[in-house]
C-alpha cells in the first residue's frame, strides 16, 4: 500500500521511511511510570524489533500504538500527521493491528469464526459462512498451514493457535503488524514458516514491530533493532550496525544496586529438597518440570532464571503444594511433605509469594491489617475467637519488619501502591514463622526502589537462617542477593552458577542468546 | 458488628469527603426501613403499634433465619437455592416424628419428646446442606446447579413423604409426652415472640463469628479471592462444606419456626422463601461476587422485605402489586450495590 505523504510536512528525515511513529511518548500507571518520553519509529514495508528486559515497558508501548492504550503524553504520528487512537478498533480500521503474547482467541469456536469475530459477512440470508471458509483457507494456505477453518480452536496445537492469530490480523489488510513474543509457544519448523511469512509481508510494503525474548531469532529477521529500559529507549540502530552483544549491552545496562548475596555466615543445614520432581499440565501431556532436583540450605539464597514457559512458575506452585507432583519427592528439614495439603506446608514452615499478586497474593476485599494476619489466624485464637490485641500485636510487627508504608492497617489493600502491596503479600507469609520461603517473581511490577528493598528484606531472612527461593526473569535481579544462580529450560535445570557469573552467561543458558 | 467495621471497608479517601449521597449509600437498609416504618404509619393508624410490630417481626423471623445462611454462603462467592424446599423438608421430618415412628417388626411406635424432634430435623438440614458443600467443594459442581437441584430432590422427598398431604395435628399428645412443638411459634419471652428472639440470638451469634473469629475470617476470604486464601493456608472445601451445612441447618430451624407457628407442615412451605433470603442478604449490601456483606445489614433486609409486605397487606394493597414492589425494592438495591463497588476492584 503506498500513501502520499507529500501533502504533509514531514517532521524529521526519518518521516520519509516511517509509517507510524512515537514522540516523546509517556505512560503513567498510578505511581509508576511505564514510559519516560520515548521516540520510536516504525519503518516502512520493514521489521523494526524492539529489545528489552520485561518491565522495560515494549507492551505498553505496543498497546499505545495499537490503540489499546492512551499516551499519558507525547504523540502517535503515522504517515506523518499526528493521530489519536480512541480504542484498538479504530487502530485496526487505519491498518495497525497487534498480536498479543497471550492468545485472544476464543477456544470453544472454528478458525473461521474466530478470524472473521466482529465483523462476519453478513447478507441477506444471514452469514455466508461459505465466503468465510473460502477466505480463510485462502489466507491459511498462504501461511502454509493446513487447518481446516472448521475446527475448533481449542482442538489446534499453540502453534497452531498462533497462526490463526497471526492469519486474523492478515485478514484485516494490515499494513502495520505488531508481533509481541509471536514465537514462545511455535515450535522451530513453525517459527520459519513465519519468518517466511514476514519476508512474504515485508514483499509487499506490510510495515512490521517484532518483540521477542529469543534475541538471536530475533536478529535473522530484524531490520532495525530500538531497545527500551526502564521506559527510556536507551539504544537505535539499523541491523548491520549490531550483533547479539550490542543488545545485551543496551538492555542489561548498569542496573541500580540491588544488593549483595549476605556474607560472614555459614550454611546450616539442607531445609528444602526436591528429588526428581516433575510436573504435568492439566492434560498430562506436557512435562512442564522435567525431573528437577536441587535443595537449599538454611541462610542460602537461591535464584532460579528462566524465560517465559522454563517451568518456574509451575515448580514453586507445586512445592507450595497447589500443583500435584507427578514424580519426586519433596522435603523439607528432612521430612517428605510431596503429599501434603498447603496449610500443612505452611505449619511446616515452606510458605509461597506468588507471582501474580492481584490474582493469587491479596484479597481485594480486605483492609491491610487482614490480608497481614490471613496466614497466621490460627495462631491468633484464643479460646473461641481471633484476639483481637495479638492479631493488632501481630499485623504491627509484620508492618514494621517489610517496611510497608501505610497509613493506617484498616485501609483497604487496593489503597496501597505495588511495591507496598507486595511487601504485604511476602509479610503475610513471613509472619508465619516458615523456615524456607519461595519467591515468584517477587520483583514483578514494581519500581526499582521497592525492588531494592524486597531484596534487602531477603537478603535479612536469610541473615536470620532463612532459606530463600526466588525466580525471576530479569537478569539483573539474578546478580543481586543470590548466592547461587540456577537456570531453568524447559522444565530442566540448565545451568548452575555462583554469584560471579556474567549477565551474558546465565542469558545463553536460559536459551535467550548464544554469546561467545 | 460494630460501626468501626463499616469503615474498614471503605478506603480513607471515601471516609474524609462524608457526604450526604455517601451516607445513604452506606446507610440504605436503614434508611429505606425508616421510609417504609413512616410511610406505613401514616397510612394506617395500625401499623406501628406493638403489637403490629411484634406480629410483623415475627414473620421477619423466618426471612431472617434462612437470610442469614444466604449470608454465610454469599460471602464465599456461592448461592444457595434450596434453603426454601430444605424448610420445607424440615417440617414434614419434624412432623413425620411427631406423629410417631412405627417399628413394625417390634410392633411399636416410637413417640420422640420434642427435643430429640428438633435435633433430628436441625441434623438432617445440616446433612442435607453438606451434601451440597461437598458437591461444591470437591466435585466442583456450580452452587448455582447443586443446590438447584437439591432444592428439586428436597421439595420431592417432602411430596413423597406426605403423598402431598399436609400434616396438621404437631401438638403432641400428653400421654406420649411429646407436648411443647407449638411453644417455638406461640409462646413469648418477655413479651417478645420466641421466634423473634431465635432469629436475635442466631443473628447475634453469628454477627460474632463472622466478625471475630478465625472461620469468619476464613468466610470472608473465600469469597474474596478464593485462590489467595488456598495459598494462605486457609482451608477453602472445609469453609465450602461448613457453610452450605450451616445454610441448611439455619433453613431447618426456619422449617421448625414456620411449622410451629402454624402447628402443621405442608410439603410447599417455603416455597420461593430462597428468593426472599437472596433478596434480603442482597438489599442489607452484600456482594454476590463474595466478600462483602453482614449480618447487621442482612438483618436489616429481612426487616425491609417483611415490614414493606406485610404494610401493603395492611393498607390493602393487592397481593399482586405486592410482588411488584418487592421486585423493584431488590432491582434498586442491587443497583445501589453497583453503585458503592463499582468505583472499586471486585
Amino acid at each position: 500500500m503506498t500513501v502520499d505523504t507529500s501533502i504533509f510536512p514531514a517532521p524529521d528525515a526519518n518521516a520519509v521511511e516511517a509509517v507510524l511513529s512515537a514522540r516523546n511518548v509517556a505512560k503513567i500507571f498510578g505511581s509508576i511510570q511505564a514510559l519516560k518520553g520515548v521516540n520510536f519509529d516504525v519503518h516502512r514495508g520493514q521489521v523494526t524489533t524492539l529489545f528489552g528486559e520485561n518491565g522495560a515497558g515494549k507492551s505498553t508501548l505496543m498497546k499505545i500504538l495499537s490503540g489499546v492504550y492512551k499516551p499519558t503524553s507525547g504523540q502517535i504520528i503515522l504517515d506523518g500527521a499526528p493521530i489519536e487512537f480512541d480504542s484498538s478498533t479504530e487502530a485496526r480500521d487505519h491498518g495497525i493491528s497487534i498480536i498479543h503474547q497471550e492468545l485472544s482467541l476464543a477456544p470453544n469456536m472454528t478458525v473461521r469464526d474466530n478470524i472473521f469475530m466482529g465483523r462476519e459477512i453478513r447478507t441477506m440470508k444471514g452469514v455466508d459462512f461459505a465466503e468465510e471458509e473460502r477466505q480463510c483457507r485462502l489466507l491459511l494456505a498462504e501461511l502454509e498451514e493446513n487447518i481446516d477453518p472448521r475446527v475448533k480452536v481449542e482442538d489446534l496445537r499453540l502453534g497452531q493457535q498462533q497462526i490463526v492469530e497471526i492469519a486474523r490480523a492478515l485478514s484485516v489488510n494490515s499494513r502495520i503488524l505488531i508481533m509481541d513474543e509471536p514465537t514462545s509457544a511455535l515450535s522451530a519448523s513453525e517459527v520459519d514458516v513465519l519468518f517466511k511469512v514476514i519476508r512474504d509481508l515485508k514483499s509487499r510494503g506490510v510495515s512490521i514491530v517484532y518483540i521477542s525474548h529469543h534475541l538471536e531469532e530475533a536478529l535473522q529477521i530484524t531490520d532495525h533493532a530500538v531497545v527500551l529500559r526502564d521506559g527510556n529507549m536507551t539504544a537505535y540502530a539499523p541491523r548491520k550496525d549490531i550483533d547479539l552483544e550490542w543488545i545485551v549491552r543496551h538492555m542489561v545496562g548498569e542496573h541500580f544496586n540491588l544488593g549483595s548475596p549476605p556474607r560472614g555466615y555459614e550454611f546450616g543445614e539442607v531445609v528444602l529438597e526436591v528429588d526428581g520432581l516433575t510436573v504435568s499440565d492439566k492434560t498430562g501431556n506436557q512435562k512442564l518440570v522435567d525431573e528437577l532436583s536441587l535443595d537449599v540450605r538454611a541462610g542460602e539464597i537461591v535464584c532460579i532464571y528462566g524465560l517465559m514457559g522454563a517451568g518456574r512458575t509451575e515448580l514453586l506452585e507445586c512445592l507450595a503444594g497447589r500443583l500435584p507432583a507427578r514424580q519426586g519427592k519433596v522435603r523439607l528439614n528432612g521430612r517428605d511433605i510431596t503429599r501434603t495439603s498447603i496449610a500443612e506446608r505452611i505449619a511446616s514452615g515452606l510458605v509461597l509469594v506468588p507471582e501474580d499478586r492481584q490474582r493469587d497474593g491479596l484479597v481485594q476485599t480486605m483492609t491491610i491489617g487482614q490480608n497481614l494476619s490471613l496466614a497466621n489466624l490460627r495462631r491468633l485464637v484464643r479460646g473461641l475467637f481471633t484476639s483481637t490485641r495479638l492479631e493488632r500485636e501481630h499485623i504491627d510487627n509484620a508492618i514494621r519488619r517489610t517496611t510497608v508504608k501505610a497509613g493506617s492497617p484498616d485501609h483497604l489493600i487496593g489503597s496501597l501502591s505495588g511495591g507496598n502491596q507486595q511487601k504485604v503479600v511476602i509479610g503475610k507469609m513471613w509472619s508465619t514463622n516458615p523456615n524456607a520461603i519461595l519467591l515468584d517473581e517477587p520483583s514483578r511490577g514494581i519500581d526499582i526502589g521497592a525492588k531494592a528493598e524486597v531484596f534487602r528484606l531477603l537478603a535479612e531472612g536469610a541473615r536470620e537462617g532463612l532459606a530463600v527461593l526466588y525466580t525471576t526473569s530479569e537478569v539483573g535481579e539474578c546478580l543481586s542477593v543470590a548466592h547461587r544462580i540456577i537456570v531453568m529450560h524447559k522444565g530442566k535445570i540448565s545451568a548452575e552458577f555462583g554469584s560471579d557469573v556474567t549477565k551474558a552467561r546465565i542469558m545463553a543458558a536460559s536459551g535467550e542468546a548464544v554469546v561467545h | 458488628m460494630s460501626n468501626t467495621d463499616v469503615s474498614k471497608l471503605n478506603p480513607p479517601a471515601a471516609k474524609q469527603k462524608v457526604n450526604i449521597a455517601n451516607l445513604l449509600i452506606e446507610g440504605r437498609a436503614f434508611a429505606a426501613l425508616l421510609v417504609i416504618v413512616i410511610f406505613f404509619s401514616l397510612m394506617s393508624p395500625n401499623y406501628l403499634t406493638i403489637s403490629n410490630l411484634l406480629i410483623m417481626s415475627s414473620h421477619v423471623a423466618i426471612y431472617g433465619i434462612l437470610a442469614i445462611g444466604m449470608l454465610l454462603v454469599i460471602l464465599t462467592g456461592g448461592i444457595d437455592l434450596s434453603v426454601g424446599s430444605v424448610l420445607g423438608l424440615a417440617g414434614i421430618i419434624a412432623g413425620f416424628l411427631m406423629q410417631g415412628v412405627t417399628f413394625n417388626s417390634m410392633g411399636i411406635i416410637l413417640y420422640p419428646p420434642v427435643w430429640a424432634v428438633v435435633v433430628m430435623t436441625l441434623a438432617f438440614g445440616a446433612f442435607l446442606g453438606s451434601i451440597t458443600g461437598v458437591l461444591v467443594a470437591y466435585m466442583r459442581v456450580p452452587a448455582f446447579v447443586a443446590t438447584l437441584g437439591i432444592l428439586y430432590v428436597a421439595r420431592g422427598i417432602a411430596l413423597l413423604i406426605t403423598n402431598g398431604l399436609t400434616y396438621n395435628n404437631l401438638g403432641g399428645n400428653a400421654t406420649y409426652g411429646n407436648t411443647g412443638f407449638d411453644w417455638l411459634g406461640f409462646n413469648r419471652l418477655f413479651g417478645i415472640p420466641v421466634s423473634v428472639v431465635v432469629l436475635a440470638v442466631l443473628a447475634a451469634i453469628f454477627g460474632i463469628v463472622l466478625a471475630r473469629s478465625a472461620f469468619g475470617r476464613w468466610i470472608y476470604a473465600t469469597g474474596g479471592n478464593q485462590r489467595a486464601a488456598e495459598l494462605s493456608g486457609v482451608p477453602v472445601p472445609f469453609v465450602h462444606v461448613c457453610v452450605y451445612a450451616l445454610s441448611g441447618m439455619l433453613s431447618s430451624v426456619a422449617g421448625l419456626v414456620l411449622s410451629s407457628q402454624l402447628t402443621s407442615a405442608g410439603p410447599t412451605a417455603g416455597f420461593t422463601y430462597e428468593m426472599i433470603a437472596i433478596a434480603a442478604v442482597v438489599i442489607g449490601g452484600a456482594s454476590l461476587n463474595g466478600g462483602r456483606g453482614n449480618v447487621r445489614g442482612t438483618m436489616l433486609g429481612a426487616f425491609v422485605i417483611g415490614f414493606l409486605s406485610d404494610g401493603l397487606v395492611i393498607i390493602g394493597v393487592s397481593a399482586y402489586w405486592q410482588t411488584v414492589f418487592t421486585g423493584a425494592v431488590i432491582v434498586l438495591a442491587v443497583l445501589l450495590n453497583s453503585l458503592q463497588y463499582g468505583g472499586k476492584r471486585l
